[in-house]
């Protein structure tokens, strides 16, 4: 993986070299600045106000720490009127948005759920934080949002009752699915795969 | 309107009366001509609509999208070239159309760059402007199981536009990117914050930041008032409402590129499928139309986003011989090309198909060439076969539906 995208980003720098000494027909950038001078030194404040997201490293995880029972209680009130009671899809019952709780099977799996797809934990909080819940999006504490991230966890079968949730131990949660992943590397050409 | 009641009947009415209405116009609301689709017997007789602030279509014209609660496709048949009207460009949202004020607007850049920077929609435009015309579509664009199927319902949607904004890369050079740099996050400013991971060599290679839409601003469903445009990539990657661009070193692995976007090839998820790949349907003839024995010039179009169509081939006997389509100039890169064959019909049932190689070689599937490929569980992303239609005795035109389990 590391190799692809570096391989991918020698031919980005190429191409950037090229445009840069040949221009691009319709703008000679020879002719340009170092700076065009348009735009504002974004502050410190500008950032955090927007820099919302969690890397599978952890970082952007804030304080604190996931309580299964409370989470349990949580999605019941915000999150079950659309992906189920628990979660879970029921026979002839059309939930108005995916179901998430199952089993650790990816490959005997019926539909996917965090824990039989869900290739990292992190994607959990870092989703729930800022799309969730869907009529009240941006409404949970980052509280709430660990506290559904353990309960996903824990109801899929991903980690165990007493199992702590926090800035530290989400990044290290092994998801079951995570190892069937692969990067796409057809580069066209005359092959169909 | 008070005191002079004009009932709907009376102003679409008689023949001998011109169609009018109440417009608002700078001396107030007057009566005067509009067009409806009840025309007078002689147009001549009649004087017409005058000069207004904005226009309609015919109202003989009903091309319209095809929405359902997540989006809304393009009438594919309706188009006799590739530009698709702004206002029927096709739709994909994650959480409804957002209402963004553009005197408020910033563009944050972030992250592995020497000077982090926020940049206003008016910032934006005053930098070395660049129009491209491509091609965005969704990476779900693929339906099938039923004879009664318009293109529009099989693949509507893609989309074309000629977009206008500055070059990503331009900007780049004024917070200057850590050369260490190897993905940047983009996200949009919709009630779902949508994000996606991109690699940096995207950015330095043909990636922009557009404002504008066939010579007018990005229409609200489109990302009113700046998206990211990836052309070529699949169409979630091209962030609607574009809020911040974070550089880092590591995919984010966000919802979108993890537990969406990604299928099961064989025994294994593939993830970070960006390229589209090259596809053709014949969007004349196509259902529900008709068609009557004779010379039928079949039309339709192709695309790839690995860069050009090489060339289309049109089959009239079910695929068993191809032959070679023309292709409308000027063939872009990355952008849906039309093509035209003319076939002549001797009224025996049979099967049409297009199917296109790109300039990379790379040749259209079947379904079954995918299927086997890929596997049984392969999923309903980045699937692009050749599509066929029946033509019958009777002229009607059928889709020759497939077998496909969408997991």
């Amino acid at each position: 993986m590391i190799r692809w995208i570096n391989d991918n980003f020698k031919t980005g720098i190429a191409v950037f070299t090229l445009l840069a000494v040949f221009g691009c027909g319709h703008n000679s950038q020879k002719d340009w600045p170092d700076s065009f001078g348009y735009g504002k030194t974004a502050s410190k404040a500008d950032i955090i106000a927007k820099d919302i997201d969690v890397r599978p490293d952890g970082v952007g995880l804030p304080k604190g720490a996931g309580r299964i029972d409370t989470g349990a209680l949580i999605f019941a009130e915000k999150c079950a009127m659309c992906h189920g009671v628990g979660g879970k899809l029921v026979k002839g019952q059309k939930l108005p948005a995916p179901a998430l709780v199952s089993d650790t099977n990816f490959v005997k799996r019926k539909g996917n759920t965090v824990g039989n797809y869900w290739p990292y934990a992190t994607t959990l909080f870092d989703y729930v934080r800022r799309s969730m819940p869907y009529n009240a999006p941006g409404s949970l504490t980052n509280q709430e949002v660990y506290d559904i991230t353990a309960y996903l966890l824990y109801a899929n079968g991903v980690i165990k009752k007493g199992a702590t949730i926090n800035a530290q131990t989400l990044p290290k949660v092994v998801m079951p699915a995570r190892k069937y992943f692969v990067n796409d590397d057809r580069r066209g050409g005359n092959e169909v795969r | 309107m008070q005191g002079k009641k004009i009932s709907r009947r009376s102003l679409l009415g008689g023949a001998a009366v011109a169609t009018v209405a109440l417009v608002q116009t700078s001396v107030g609301k007057v009566l005067q001509p509009i067009q409806t689709a009840t025309p007078p017997e002689d147009p001549t007789k009649t004087v017409g609509p005058l000069p207004s602030k904005v226009g309609t279509r015919s109202p003989f014209e009903n091309s319209v999208r095809k929405p359902s609660d997540i989006s809304s496709r393009t009438p594919l048949q309706d188009m006799y070239s590739t530009i698709t009207p702004a206002d029927l460009h096709f739709e994909r949202h994650h959480a409804g159309i957002p209402t963004i004020d553009p005197n408020k607007y910033e563009l944050l850049i972030h992250g592995m760059v020497k000077r982090p920077m926020k940049f206003s929609l008016h910032d934006l435009k005053r930098f070395p402007a660049v129009t491209r015309t491509c091609f965005i579509e969704c990476a779900g664009n693929f339906r099938t199981g039923k004879e009664d199927m318009t293109p529009q319902e099989i693949l509507g949607l893609t989309s074309q536009s000629e977009w206008t904004g500055v070059m990503l890369s331009t900007l780049l050079r004024e917070v200057g990117v850590d050369p260490k740099s190897t993905w940047f996050l983009a996200e949009g400013s919709d009630a779902a914050i949508l994000t996606r991971s991109i690699p940096v060599s995207k950015a330095f290679d043909d990636a922009m930041i557009v404002y504008a839409q066939n010579g007018e601003a990005i229409r609200p469903a489109q990302g009113y008032p700046v998206r990211l445009l990836l052309p070529g990539w699949e169409g979630n990657t091209n962030v609607k409402w574009l809020r911040r661009l974070e550089f880092g070193d590591q995919p984010w692995m966000t919802r979108e590129e993890t537990s969406k976007y990604t299928y099961q090839v064989g025994e294994k998820v593939r993830q970070f499928s960006f390229e589209m790949d090259a596809r053709s349907i014949i969007i004349y003839p196509s259902y529900p139309g008709k068609v009557e024995p004779g010379y039928i010039e079949i039309r339709g179009i192709a695309w790839s986003g690995r860069g050009k169509v090489n060339k289309v081939e049109v089959s009239t006997d079910g695929g068993k011989n191809w032959e070679i389509a023309n292709l409308q100039e000027p063939v872009l890169s990355k952008a849906h090309t039309y093509f035209r064959y003319l076939w002549h019909w001797d009224g025996r049932q049979t099967e049409i198909l297009s199917r296109v190689t790109d300039e990379t070689g790379y040749i259209q599937p079947t379904l079954q060439q995918l299927k086997d490929a890929r596997g049984p569980e392969m999923g309903g992303y980045h699937l692009n076969p050749i599509t066929a239609w029946t033509v019958k005795r009777d002229g009607s035109v059928w889709l020759k539906p497939e077998e496909f389990k969408k997991l």
